[in-house]
């Protein structure tokens, strides 16, 4: 026995000090100055950023800074309250009102992150006598919903259309009254795979659950106005719930629910993550609000796609062990050994080059990978100096060696 | 047929074999953590392959009590005399 509150994380902590010391460790880089959306000073040397979920490149843009800065001088620095008493102004509305524009739905709530929207929907949504149905590779926000909510929770292998159905229909078997809400990803973000949701969308319906799409990775991305996998898939109509942030294609930070539910309205008087903390800093409303323009009328989707397909190709090609396959944002290759991945990452920031280093338990099936999210602001020549640094550092360690074969298969 | 508890907890160890890397006899008492070397993640994989073996629902939330295979049982046999 102890009484040592911190000794159980007395293992993460000897794992952690294993790790190189100083500007090769991952998980301490600070950005001296951030020059452009893809570039910055890290270790006094400029550096290509590679692993940002800048996906628009909407950091910089000069229209979403104008509109922040005349935000700023004119309504202040922040809010200082909650939505419900003195935290809504009219931008906060407009915000809202420029959301159900985008998604074309009745209702939408803004939240103070992304992650508070999964936590308060799902807690809120699913109460003790529902059940919450969740894709095993679900986002650490939606775990967390379900721990902070009352209701039963049920987990599905990930992306398999039977096995929901499966639990599903275990659900309905003991319980034929039950409130059931299902949660997908329109991109799970760590290999950039996307959630089959005609499928799984047709599936819940014959249950008669409620669905929840979480489109964070796929806002901006996907779909004809960048709506989303939904949107992309032609299946927005089944979907009850969209869940998304503003802090990826959106540029800056803050999470949303659009829905057409005709009580969605209800959550603001009973969801806690959105009343007991202070609403969206004026700034933050301003450039959200204009980036959603922007976002519906641009062909940045196409950009960025042609980027992120021109560096998965030419990882493959160069023989690297593949997560992902070109059909998102995200370019990740699998390294058998993690003290080859920390390694590998370490190099790639000496050569001015910084991507994610994603290490189990954030990552499926317990890989280790080099993660880049690409961006619309990417240049082709960026892209391409990426790929040399990766092919540079991927021979020094040893794991490019048996191309020969490869390429003679 | 109720199936005995004896009988539950060999299915549930043929369940667990692909898990165990090692090998590691399992008895009863054996915690998934430290004796089983395994993770939470693992234990998750492991619930869901019980959920479709029994065809019962186990729900997650009831992780934080299963700490051994013998608890693991236990419930199972529970969940199926309660249908």
């Amino acid at each position: 026995m102890t009484f040592d509150l911190f000794e159980k994380f007395d293992p993460i902590l000897n794992d952690y000090n294993s790790l190189p010391k100083g500007s090769a460790n991952p998980f301490t880089v600070s950005m001296e100055q951030v020059l452009s959306p893809t570039t910055a000073i890290i270790n006094g040397r400029e550096t290509i950023l590679a692993g940002t979920n800048n996906y628009m490149g909407m950091t910089f843009n000069q229209e979403c800074m104008d509109a922040a800065q005349e935000a700023l001088l004119t309504l202040g620095t922040g809010t200082t309250g909650s939505r419900m008493l003195n935290g809504t102004y009219n931008s906060h509305k407009k915000l809202e009102d420029t959301l159900k524009e985008f998604y074309n739905t009745r209702h939408a709530i803004v939240f103070s992150t992304g992650y508070q929207a999964n936590l308060g929907i799902i807690a809120t949504l699913a109460g003790p006598k529902d059940y919450v149905v969740i894709d095993a590779d679900s986002h650490a926000s939606i775990y967390d919903g379900c721990a902070m909510g009352n209701a039963t929770v049920v987990r599905f292998k990930h992306n398999d259309a039977d096995n929901l159905d499966k639990k599903l229909a275990r659900i309905r078997k003991n319980d034929p009254q039950a409130g059931i809400l299902v949660v997908l990803e329109g991109v799970y973000s760590m290999l950039g795979d996307q959630a089959p949701l005609k499928e799984l969308t047709r599936i819940s319906k014959a249950y008669n659950a409620f669905i929840l799409v979480d489109e964070a990775h796929s806002i901006g991305v996907f779909g004809e106005t960048g709506r989303g996998v939904a949107q992309e898939q032609g299946v927005e109509d089944q979907i009850d719930f969209i869940v998304g942030t503003f802090s990826k294609s959106v540029g800056t930070i803050g999470g949303y629910c659009v829905s057409n539910n005709p009580k969605f309205e209800a959550l603001r008087l009973v969801c806690r993550p959105y009343i007991f903390t202070a609403s969206l800093p004026p700034s933050v409303v301003a450039s959200a609000t204009k980036a959603l323009e922007l976002i519906a009328n641009s062909n940045l989707r196409a950009k960025l796609l042609s980027n992120s397909r021109r560096l998965n190709n030419g990882l493959s090609q160069a023989g690297f062990d593949m997560g992902t396959t070109g059909e998102s944002p995200i370019a990740a290759i699998i390294i058998a050994e993690q003290n080859t991945a920390i390694a590998f990452w370490g190099e790639m920031i000496k050569e001015g080059v910084y991507v994610n280093l994603a290490l189990p338990p954030a990552t499926p099936k317990k890989l280790n990978l080099m993660r880049c999210s690409l961006s619309a602001a990417h240049s082709l020549e960026q892209i391409d100096f990426m790929l040399e640094k990766f092919i540079l550092v991927g021979t020094k360690l040893g794991l490019l060696q048996d191309i020969p074969k490869r390429v003679l298969a | 047929m109720t199936q005995t508890i004896d009988e539950i907890f060999e299915q549930i160890c043929t369940l667990i074999a692909p898990f165990n890397k090692k090998n590691i006899p399992i008895t009863k008492d054996s915690l998934f953590s430290v004796d089983l070397e395994l993770d939470s993640l693992n234990v998750m994989d492991i619930l869901s392959e019980i959920e479709d073996e029994f065809d019962i629902t186990v729900p997650l939330n009831m992780l934080p009590d299963l700490e051994t295979v013998g608890q693991f049982a236990e419930i199972v046999k529970q969940l199926l005399s309660e249908q």
